[in-house]
Order: structure tokens, then C-alpha cells, then sequence
């Protein structure tokens, strides 16, 4: 094994502890709902914890005897993990019902996030429904220079949206936040339509100007983001600074299972975040 | 030479970390950091593994390769080698080089594999059969890891602490040989295959009689063994492969076989030099290495002379998988009994109480429908997706994600298959649709 050829991630592996594959115990200390089907939880190590990490990587999360799932993080800081879970299935459902105080196993941080920022330009993040949660990390992030970000958050109904409490703070330090529904209850007063056609709302300055070019990050649902990029690409944002975070079963997290391939890819590994480009050249064919 | 405190330091020099069989254990060690301990033998002579480059090629000739077995069996090796059970030669733990499968060989096509009767009493007279070395690097079942909650909620989560087994694996064909090097890049970051692997003694086998399947030529991977455990794109630090290489030399008539052995790893040299020998006549290498040669013209089969990466990139949408997806019955027997098909699956359980969970790592296969399934369905359902992912993930995306094949041209998936698809043969119709287009 020729180490100084592998990816860095590679080479921590080797670990032979076994860190890598085996659980770190995390206490729930906090646990907020944010709808009725999703939950964020904040996680502090028991012992030593993880490894720090970047925006955009995902953990793998245990719920004892149940499960293990990927889920990305959405905030944190110092040894605490945020991790923010929409119950689908036994494992992500038991995460969400997981009480203050007990213990989950996370393994990670894992994948490749999301690229830095460039130093000038616009920055768009584009938001579907639980696709917010690894976002919030980057708008976190962007808030620290006031004027260059715009956040675009859809969801399926009013109900659905997550993070409604922070949205105020974002646009208090700066940021354009934009928010759609698909279909909008007797509250609701917003925008209803699906998120890109919020984008008519940004001002991004076409390619060929002089002003720096603009940067996207998208996640939510695999249509959305492939309508999200399109659209994009269209409003003048370049192809390769557009980034987008792949799902794909995983069982390991390290490249080794062989569950989260797309052709030429592993998910875990080479993603979750890919550029547009290459994700719209993997995801056109059918079934890959 | 070792660092003993970081973890970081071992992960820069994997080598130093592993159970160690004939002649390269070192001092035994236990490092434990607030986690369950696993021990770890730590290699002192750090020379050894400069191999095969910093090693003297010595041969010899043996008559018998009963002292190899005995040898290998008092250094505390489990040998494992070919054996004959229920119609093929299967891959078994031996006591004795009696238990061999001595005479036998194999007739093998698309969807048939049968044994037959050799004039001579060649033990390793026989292609790949239907096991690979993987069952015992990378078993079918492995335990990961167990835990157990406390009264107050606590995890405890222990990894696996027994020491892993000493495997000496008697009779590793080229390609196969190969397939562990692959396996190699794509596992060795997993703590027990590395332990496994590490620890095992291999003792190589030149193929001098490949058969109708057989197509490691052109795939690279043989049938000349030290040809592997060169080839350019191995670096000096990746892991040794071969300790041992045997060419077998089976007149008919003869009461046995001869051996020519060559050493290729220190650890080899020391075996060796222990079993009764004689010096091998120039002669009678000659003849060993013109068998090798000759085995190589004698392929049953070939890959394209493309650039298959290429090819298949260009092919995802190709009418022609739909035409194998009509005869593939999607049962995975190519996927399991393929001696580079590594995806595994894992299972969470516990037991009644509920105190106690484990997890188990299982094979599995991309023809699975499960094996894509994200909530609310499954990425490839149609059986002309499955059969895609297996082919082109072998011969094409595996360059991407390891940087080269995923195929050794063993023929086990041509054999093994009940519908007697040939990999070879829907690769080469591939190549001619795309040479149409
Ligand atoms: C990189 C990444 C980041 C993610 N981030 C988040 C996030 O921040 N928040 C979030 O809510 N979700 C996230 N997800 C999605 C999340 O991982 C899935 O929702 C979750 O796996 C669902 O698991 P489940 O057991 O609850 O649901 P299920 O749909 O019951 O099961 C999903 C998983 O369980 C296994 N499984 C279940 N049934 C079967 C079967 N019949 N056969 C074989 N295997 C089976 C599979 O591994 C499958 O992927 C992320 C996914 C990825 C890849
Ligand atoms: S794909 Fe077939 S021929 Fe190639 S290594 Fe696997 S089993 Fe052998
Ligand atoms: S190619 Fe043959 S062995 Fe492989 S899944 Fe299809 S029918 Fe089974």
C-alpha cells in the first residue's frame, strides 16, 4: 500500500484502532423539533471525540442496536456536533426520537464538503426541504462578510421548513434570505413556487461583466438540484462553481463497502459534494 | 525505527503493523488509548520489506512438497490449498500435501466447470476454481464490532481483539495473486483485512496450463508470477505479495511432481532454506520457464486491445446491455465467486436483553436490488443497470476509483455462470457497437 498515492482520508484510516470503524459514544444534549418529522440534535463527545470538521462532510450516526446512517452536519462548534435528521426509516426515525441525555455513535467526519467561498463574488445557496441542513454550515460561514449572500430556501409546505427561527439572524447580518412553498397553507403570505423561481429575485451579475463571477451551492432533492444548476447556469453563475451534495446509500463511509458508487465515483469518498458539471454528466444516465 | 505513541505515526508506515508468520515476527505489543486494546506485533527488521528488489533470487528444487506443508504448520499457520470436494477443487485448510488434488484437472467453458483426470499427478493442474483467496483475506461473514449499554446508558463498544488467523496459502495462481494485490488497494484501510493480510505466508504458483476461460494475459495479471510481483505499477512500499514461488514439472509415470521454488521475499528464503533441497539444474529451469512461456500463448480467451475505461464511459446507454439483461439472471454467483468483488453490507442486531448489539459486515453483491436502496426505492432496479454496474464498475470506473482494472482474466465468472454469460464476449460486443456508432 503506497500511502503517499492515496487521498489523505486514506491514509488516517489505517488507524489501527479501528477508529474509523467503530463508533465514537456522543450524548444528546440538546433536541430541538424542527417539524413534525425532523429533529436537530446537538452531540457532545462522551470521551475523546471526532476529528474537526469542514462544511459539507457527513458523519456516520448509530442509533444502539437499530442502525447506522450517513447524515450530514449542520452546525457545531468546539467538540459539539449538530446534526439535523428527517425521520424516513427505522434508523433516521430513531436519531429523531433519541431523548437528551442518551447516547448515539457517530463515525467521521467523512467526504469531501463544500469548497471555500471564493474571496469575491456573489454566493447563492439554494435550499431543498432537509438539503438546508448540510447548507447551514456554508451560510454560517458566508454571514461573516454582509452583502454577498443570498439564500434561497424552498420547501414543500410552510410546516416543512427547518431553521425558521434563524432566518431573521441571517438577514439581520446581511444576507438575503428568500423563502417558497410548494403548496401554501391559510398563513402562509409568502412566495409559493418550487425554489429556482425565487432566483429572479437575486441579482447575479451575468458572465462577461466586470464584477467577480458568482458562486452556487445547492442540495435538496436530486431534480431540484439538477433544475437548481440549470438554472444557474442560466441566471450566469459558471458550471464549475456550482456544487452540489450527492446521496447515495452508504454503509461504511470510508470507501469500502461499494454501495455509494456512481460510475466512476464513490459517493463517501469523492463527494457527497461534486461540481454540477460532473454531477449532471453522471446523473443524465438513467439508473448509473 | 517505530513510532510507538501516534497512531499517525503507524498510519505513515502500515507495514510496521500486522501479525507477522515465518521468520518476521518481532516483538508483540499492546497499545490501547482509551478504546478496547488490539495487539499489534511490531517488525523490527524493517529491511524485510524491500522485497522482491533487495532480495537474492535463490532456486531450488524439491521433491516433495510435504516439508513445505510441515514446515509452514509448525511455524503456526493454518495452510490452506486447493483440495477436490463434491466435483471441483475447492480451497480448504490441509495437513498434509497428501490431501493435494493430485492428477486432478478441469475442463471449463461459459456455464461449465468439470473435473477430469490428468495423465501426470500435478496438484496444481487444475485453473481457478470456485473460490478465491478472498473468503479467507476478506471472509463472507465478519463480526466488526459489539456493544454493550450500561444500566445508566453508556456505550462500550469493543472492536474485534482476537489475533487474527496465520494463513500460508499453498498454490496462489498469478491472477490470483493479482486479485490480492488489488484487493490490497481497495481494503487495506480496513484494520482486519490488514491484519490478515499481513500475517499471511504465500506461496505463488506459475500456471503452466491455463484453460479454456483463462484470459490473465491480457488482463495483465499472469500466468508468470514474478511478472505480477513486478509489474511497474508496484511501488516499493506496497505491500509484498509472493513469499514463494513454485513451478510444478508432472511427467505422467512420475511417482510425484518436481518443484522449482524461487524465494521472493526474505521470509521465503528463510523457509525455503530450511526444506530438503537440491539445487535446480539450469536445465530444469529452462524447462520450468519455457512451461510459463508457453502457458502464455495458450490463453482461451482475450480482452479487446482498447482502452476499455474509455470504451464502456462511452457506452452507458448501449442497447447492448438490455441483450444481456434478457439472459442474466441476476443470481450475483459472478460477483461472489470473483476474486476482486469486494462490497460487503452491514447488519445491526442485538440481542433479547437489549443491552447487547453487534455488527456484522456481510458479501454483497451490486445485483442486488437492495444493494442501492436509498428511502423510497432503489438507484438501479432494471437488471440491465446491474448488470452495467458489475461490468463496467470491473473493466472501466475501477481505473477511476483505484487506478486500474478490477479484473485479473481468471474466467471464474465465465464458469460460474448459469447462463453461461462471458465477460470477454459482452465486452468485445461493446467494443464493436461503439466502433459502429
Ligand atoms: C452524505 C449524506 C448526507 C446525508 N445527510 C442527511 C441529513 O443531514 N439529514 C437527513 O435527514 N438525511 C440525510 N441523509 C439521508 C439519510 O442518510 C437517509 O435518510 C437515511 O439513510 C435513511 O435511513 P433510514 O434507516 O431511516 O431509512 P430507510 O429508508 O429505512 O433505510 C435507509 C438505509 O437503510 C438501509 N436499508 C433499509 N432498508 C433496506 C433494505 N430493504 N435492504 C437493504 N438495505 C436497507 C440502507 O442502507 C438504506 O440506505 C444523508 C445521506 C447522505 C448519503
Ligand atoms: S471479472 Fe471474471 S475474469 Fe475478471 S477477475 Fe472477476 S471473476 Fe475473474
Ligand atoms: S452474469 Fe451470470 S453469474 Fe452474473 S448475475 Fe448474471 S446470470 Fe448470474
Amino acid at each position: 500500500m503506497n500511502v503517499d498515492r492515496l487521498p489523505a482520508t486514506r491514509v488516517r484510516l489505517l488507524d489501527p484502532y479501528g477508529q474509523a470503524m467503530i463508533p465514537v459514544p456522543y450524548r444528546v444534549v440538546h433536541r430541538h423539533e424542527e417539524t413534525a418529522d425532523t429533529v436537530t440534535v446537538r452531540l457532545e463527545p462522551v470521551g475523546d471525540g471526532l476529528d474537526a470538521w469542514a462544511p459539507g462532510q457527513f458523519t456516520m450516526v448509530y442509533a444502539f442496536g437499530v442502525g447506522e446512517i450517513p447524515i450530514s452536519i449542520s452546525g457545531g462548534s468546539g467538540p459539539v456536533i449538530q446534526h439535523t435528521v428527517r425521520a424516513v426509516g427505522a434508523v433516521s426515525r430513531a436519531i429523531c426520537d433519541a431523548p437528551v441525555g442518551s447516547i448515539l455513535g457517530l463515525r467521521g467526519p467523512f467526504g469531501r464538503g463544500w469548497p471555500d467561498r471564493p474571496p469575491e463574488g456573489d454566493v447563492i445557496v439554494l435550499a431543498g426541504g432537509i438539503g438546508l441542513a448540510p447548507l447551514r454550515p456554508v451560510i454560517l460561514a458566508g454571514l461573516r462578510e454582509p452583502g454577498r449572500l443570498s439564500v434561497l430556501i424552498g420547501a414543500r409546505t410552510p410546516a416543512d421548513l427547518i431553521f425558521t427561527a434563524e432566518y431573521d439572524q441571517w438577514r439581520a447580518a446581511g444576507a438575503r434570505v428568500l423563502v417558497t412553498v410548494d403548496r401554501a397553507d391559510a398563513t402562509w403570505t409568502g412566495h409559493v413556487g418550487v425554489v429556482t423561481t425565487l432566483l429572479s429575485q437575486v441579482p447575479v451579475a451575468p458572465s462577461g461583466t466586470t464584477r467577480p463571477a458568482p458562486t452556487g451551492y445547492i442540495c435538496g432533492p436530486e431534480i431540484m438540484m439538477r433544475l437548481g444548476a440549470d438554472a444557474l447556469v442560466a441566471a450566469g453563475v459558471p458550471p464549475h462553481r456550482i456544487w452540489v451534495s450527492l446521496e447515495r446509500t452508504m454503509h461504511c463511509g470510508i470507501a469500502l463497502c461499494g454501495h455509494c458508487q456512481l460510475g466512476p465515483i464513490l459517493v463517501c469518498r469523492d463527494g457527497p459534494v461534486v461540481d454540477a458539471g460532473n454531477a449532471a454528466r453522471l446523473l443524465q444516465h438513467r439508473e448509473l | 525505527m517505530i513510532p510507538s505513541d501516534t497512531a499517525q505515526g503507524l498510519a505513515h508506515r502500515p507495514w510496521a503493523v500486522f501479525f507477522v508468520c515465518p521468520d518476521r515476527r518481532g516483538s508483540e505489543g499492546s497499545i490501547g488509548r482509551g478504546r478496547p486494546a488490539l495487539r499489534i506485533a511490531l517488525v523490527i527488521d524493517d529491511a524485510d520489506r524491500d522485497r522482491p528488489n533487495g532480495v537474492k533470487i535463490m532456486s531450488a528444487l524439491l521433491r516433495s512438497l510435504e516439508p513445505l506443508v510441515t514446515t509452514l504448520r509448525a511455524e503456526g499457520c493454518t495452510v490452506v490449498g486447493p483440495r477436490e470436494r463434491d466435483g471441483a477443487i475447492v480451497l480448504d485448510a490441509i495437513d498434509s500435501a497428501a490431501q493435494l488434488p493430485s492428477g486432478w484437472g478441469v475442463q471449463t467453458g461459459p456455464g461449465v466447470y468439470r473435473l477430469r483426470r490428468r495423465a501426470d499427478r500435478a496438484v496444481f493442474g487444475h485453473s481457478a476454481g470456485p473460490q478465491a483467496w478472498k473468503r479467507f483475506l476478506h471472509p463472507p461473514r465478519e463480526r466488526l464490532w459489539s456493544a454493550d449499554r450500561g444500566v445508566d446508558g453508556t456505550l462500550t463498544i469493543t472492536g474485534p481483539d482476537e489475533e487474527p488467523p496465520r494463513y500460508a496459502f499453498l498454490g496462489v495462481r498469478a491472477c490470483d495473486l493479482r486479485a490480492i494485490a488489488i484487493q490490497d488497494r481497495v481494503l487495506g484501510a480496513s484494520p482486519s483485512y490488514a491484519a490478515r493480510r499481513r500475517a499471511a505466508f504465500l506461496v505463488a504458483v506459475n500456471c503452466t496450463e491455463p484453460s479454456a476461460t483463462c484470459f490473465c494475459v491480457s488482463a495483465g495479471a499472469g500466468p508468470d508470477v514474478e511478472a505480477v510481483e513486478t509489474r511497474p505499477d508496484r511501488a516499493p512500499a506496497d505491500w509484498a505479495l509472493a513469499d514463494l514461488a513454485l513451478t510444478e514439472l508432472a511427467e505422467p509415470g512420475d511417482a510425484e511432481p518436481l518443484y522449482v521454488a524461487t524465494a521472493l521475499s526474505p521470509a521465503g528464503g528463510r523457509i525455503l532454506a530450511r526444506l530438503p533441497q537440491t539445487p535446480a539444474p539450469p536445465d530444469v529451469v529452462a524447462a520450468a520457464r519455457a512451461a510459463v512461456g508457453a502457458a502464455t500463448d495458450h490463453m482461451g480467451r482475450s480482452l479487446p486491445d482498447v482502452d476499455l475505461r474509455e470504451m464502456l464511459a462511452a457506452s452507458l446507454d448501449s442497447p447492448h446491455w438490455a441483450d444481456v439483461a434478457a439472459r442474466c439472471l441476476t443470481c450475483a454467483n459472478c460477483t461472489m465467486v470473483c476474486p476482486t468483488c469486494f462490497c460487503t453490507s452491514v447488519t445491526d442486531t442485538t440481542d433479547l436483553s437489549g443491552d447487547h448489539a453487534e455488527r456484522w459486515q456481510t458479501w454483497a453483491s451490486c445485483f442486488e436490488v437492495d444493494f442501492s436502496y436509498l428511502h423510497g426505492g432503489s438507484v438501479r432496479t432494471s437488471a440491465r443497470s446491474r448488470y452495467r454496474q458489475w461490468l463496467t464498475h470491473k473493466l472501466g470506473t475501477w481505473r477511476d476509483q483505484f487506478g486500474e482494472s478490477g479484473c485479473v482474466g481468471c474466467g471464474r465468472c465465465i464458469a460460474w455462470c448459469p447462463a453461461g454469460i462471458d465477460i470477454t464476449a459482452e465486452v468485445r460486443a461493446l467494443t464493436s457497437q461503439g466502433a459502429e456508432r
